[in-house]
């Protein structure tokens, strides 16, 4: 019975694992394909002769590289002004007591669940007008609105986790509250910070329709907006080994920052706090 | 250090719910006071008002000489063990005794030399390296109490310190906390359901109900002279028998049989009808082990054995007995009162572990006539109470007076004498 389970859930871990990372390794061997290769059309999974040009290529093209920066940075920007405000927020709503508490906690909900298309174009007249269309605020300011919700909904879950004791006992130790909330109740919210944080910022990292229609120039525009701009000479023969490349390079900073906060991510930080 | 005045505190809850009523309790300069009660009676709201972490409804709170209602609890330089503890995890158990330090902005060097000070007190010394989550109970209770002591506070306050530790740490740490406030000499509230704790630790007790003061005097006042059938129930272990009683001249009749009583005793509890009167199972005596002279016919009487319960050094023996229904009554409503839950009314006779009573016995028991206390069971004073050997008892009738406050919490807040605190 037990060995049956065991086989069971390994054939299924591979094959959720195959079905999941196909995709990726097909991406990863078509950016060592020379363009002659896939030009040709050839079928075969592993490159005939890999070759790094497509990497060369593309490091060395103006415009991908300067929406490499844009991303990084609107991402960054957003991902910290969208932390910072949703950890005040989630702990005023996971702690105090005031009048409209849940209408506020509604409304956050309803403005994640808003379509972001629907907003494009309210969002593109009023960029326009305030001379917000193709800058680095443009997009930072949408992105926040879009990704504080689930930020603070996520943050005052762990707030409301942390015991009401850890932060009276910092006040009688001689805190004052914002001493109290700073040194003893953000540490022990860390792994929500996280979690707060890598969400909002691959949400930043990935979002393509807004980052399409409130740019104009490469001044702002991030990568996966660009990406849709390598054409290449031929339409009906897009460059496909130097868009896989894009997109590898582009993958790469997510599953970097996965692995280094994926440690900081680790529930029950708070064990030891109280009674064992 | 510093003296502790409470003034006739009240605590309210915004929905109504009267927690604490017009408590006034004096601590004096090094005194440790033991705050005590079943769940609910609104001790750990009392101590949680004088470290500031409720506000004050009514009432003065005076520390030191200095009226606090209005301060926040870092102005109040108190120091305070929770119940759980309430260590910082992500920090050092260094660290952690050092967090009052720190916030007070002492030099590391000072920090130091006072960190190390405390936990050679506490025996942490192998530990301050160390995450709380990787101590033992007993350990983090060390480490709380490390942070209470390390700075000069004006009293510290414990909040049910021990009871998640298991049963023999708890008897250890009592007397380490003992040792440890007698050694300071600081002053020391403490709160605590266990009864144990309350005799053992405290200079004086405050015996709480329903947020109603019921007594306030040392363990021995409280033992020997209770004011009232709930302090008379709840302190003592096994607890104080009630029986129903008619006392005519110097004669009270018993479910058992008729013993004689002291004239003084007598004289306070004439014609008052059915009283209740109250004997604790260590005042109870296989006739056959006492010194014959006691022995005498209007001191015994003789019953039968239901149960035996041989310990060694004693042993308890229960004999179950009708009651009449107008104290029966009486004396479910004390039992749910003191968070018991008795089946029958019984009498429990504690006998000398020499005794040969054995279950099913018609045996002789002596009663030590002395010690019998006469309650009131429309009211439950203590009829036949010391008052000058009683501590302080709040005037009025503070059995009633919980009844009525009881009454008030139910309406708001139905079961809330259930509260687990």
């Amino acid at each position: 019975m037990r060995g049956k389970t065991t086989i069971g859930t390994w054939i299924g871990f591979i094959m959720i694992m195959l079905w999941c990372l196909f995709p990726v390794a097909w991406i990863l061997s078509l950016s060592f394909k020379s363009e002659g290769e896939t030009a040709t059309g050839s079928a075969q999974f592993l490159p005939k002769d890999p070759t790094f040009d497509n990497y060369s290529a593309i490091l060395d093209n103006g415009d991908f590289t300067r929406a490499l920066i844009n991303s990084f940075g609107i991402s960054l920007i957003a991902t910290v002004l969208s932390v910072i405000l949703a950890t005040l927020a989630a702990y005023a709503i996971a702690r105090l007591e005031f009048k409209g508490k849940r209408f506020v906690l509604s409304l956050a909900l309803a403005i994640a669940m808003f379509p972001v298309v629907a907003l494009v174009g309210p969002l593109f007249d009023m960029w326009t007008t305030f001379g917000l269309f193709n800058t680095w605020p443009g997009l930072i300011i949408p992105y926040m609105s879009f990704t504080l919700p689930l930020a603070i909904w996520t943050l005052s879950a762990f707030f409301r986790e942390i015991p009401w004791e850890m932060e009276q006992a910092a006040q009688v130790d001689g805190a004052t509250t914002w001493q109290a909330f700073r040194k003893v109740i953000v540490p022990l919210a860390a792994p929500g910070v996280f979690t707060a944080a890598i969400l909002t910022f691959f949400f930043a990292w990935n979002e393509f329709v807004l980052a399409i229609s409130l740019t104009s120039t490469t001044s702002s525009r991030t990568v996966p907006a660009q990406m849709s701009f390598f054409v290449g000479p031929d339409p009906f023969n897009p460059p496909y080994a130097q868009l896989a490349t894009a997109s590898v390079i582009v993958t790469l900073p997510v599953i970097v920052i996965v692995l280094l906060f994926q440690r900081k991510i680790v529930a029950g930080l708070t064990s030891g706090a109280v009674k064992g | 250090m510093a003296a502790i005045e409470m003034k006739n505190i009240v605590k309210q809850y915004g929905d109504g719910f009267p927690a604490v009523n017009d408590v006034s309790i004096d601590v004096a300069d090094g005194e440790f006071l033991i705050l005590v009660g079943p769940s609910g009676c609104g001790k750990s709201t009392l101590l949680r008002m004088i470290v500031g972490l409720e506000d004050i409804t009514d009432g003065d709170m005076i520390i030191g000489g200095k009226k606090v209602n209005d301060l926040a609890p870092r102005d109040r330089n108190l120091s305070m063990v929770f119940q759980n503890y309430a260590l910082y995890p992500h920090l050092t158990v260094y660290e952690n005794i050092a967090f009052p330090l720190r916030l007070a902005g002492a030099s590391d060097s000072e920090v130091d030399k006072k960190v190390r000070d405390a936990s050679k007190t506490l025996e942490l010394d192998e530990h301050l390296e160390r995450k709380p989550g990787n101590l033992s109970g007993g350990q983090r209770q060390r480490v709380a109490m490390g942070r209470a002591i390390v700075r000069d506070a004006e009293a510290f306050l414990f909040d049910e310190p021990l009871s998640n530790l298991d049963a023999k740490l708890r008897g250890q740490m009592r007397t380490e906390i003992a040792r440890l406030q007698k050694r300071l000499g600081i002053t020391t509230v403490y709160v605590t359901h266990d009864q144990t704790e309350a005799m053992t630790l405290g200079d004086r007790v405050a015996v709480l109900k329903r947020g109603v003061l019921q007594q306030l005097a040392t363990p021995r006042e409280l033992y020997e002279n209770p004011a009232n059938l709930f302090v008379a129930g709840f302190i003592g272990s096994p607890p104080m028998n009630f029986l129903p009683a008619t006392v005519k001249g110097n004669q009270v009749e018993l479910p058992f049989g008729t013993v004689t009583i002291p004239d003084d005793k007598a004289a306070k509890a004439q014609d008052k009808g059915l009283l209740i009167a109250g004997v604790r199972p260590e005042h109870f005596e296989d006739a056959s082990v006492v010194d014959s002279d006691k022995v005498t016919e209007e001191a015994t009487f003789n019953a039968t054995v239901d149960v035996v319960e041989w310990l060694g050094n004693e042993a308890y023996a229960y004999i179950p007995f009708e009651a009449p229904p107008e104290v029966e009554k009486q004396l479910q409503q004390l039992e749910r009162d003191l968070d018991g839950e008795s089946l029958r009314t019984q009498l429990v006779v504690s006998l000398d572990g020499a005794s040969r009573i054995s279950e099913g016995d018609d045996a002789k028991i002596w009663v030590d006539a002395r010690k019998i206390h006469l309650f009131d069971p429309a009211s439950g004073d203590n009829l036949t109470m010391d008052s000058s050997k009683a501590g302080i008892v709040p005037g009025g009738n503070a059995m009633a007076k919980a009844e009525e406050v009881g009454e008030a919490q139910d309406s708001v807040q139905p079961g809330s004498d259930q509260a687990t605190t």
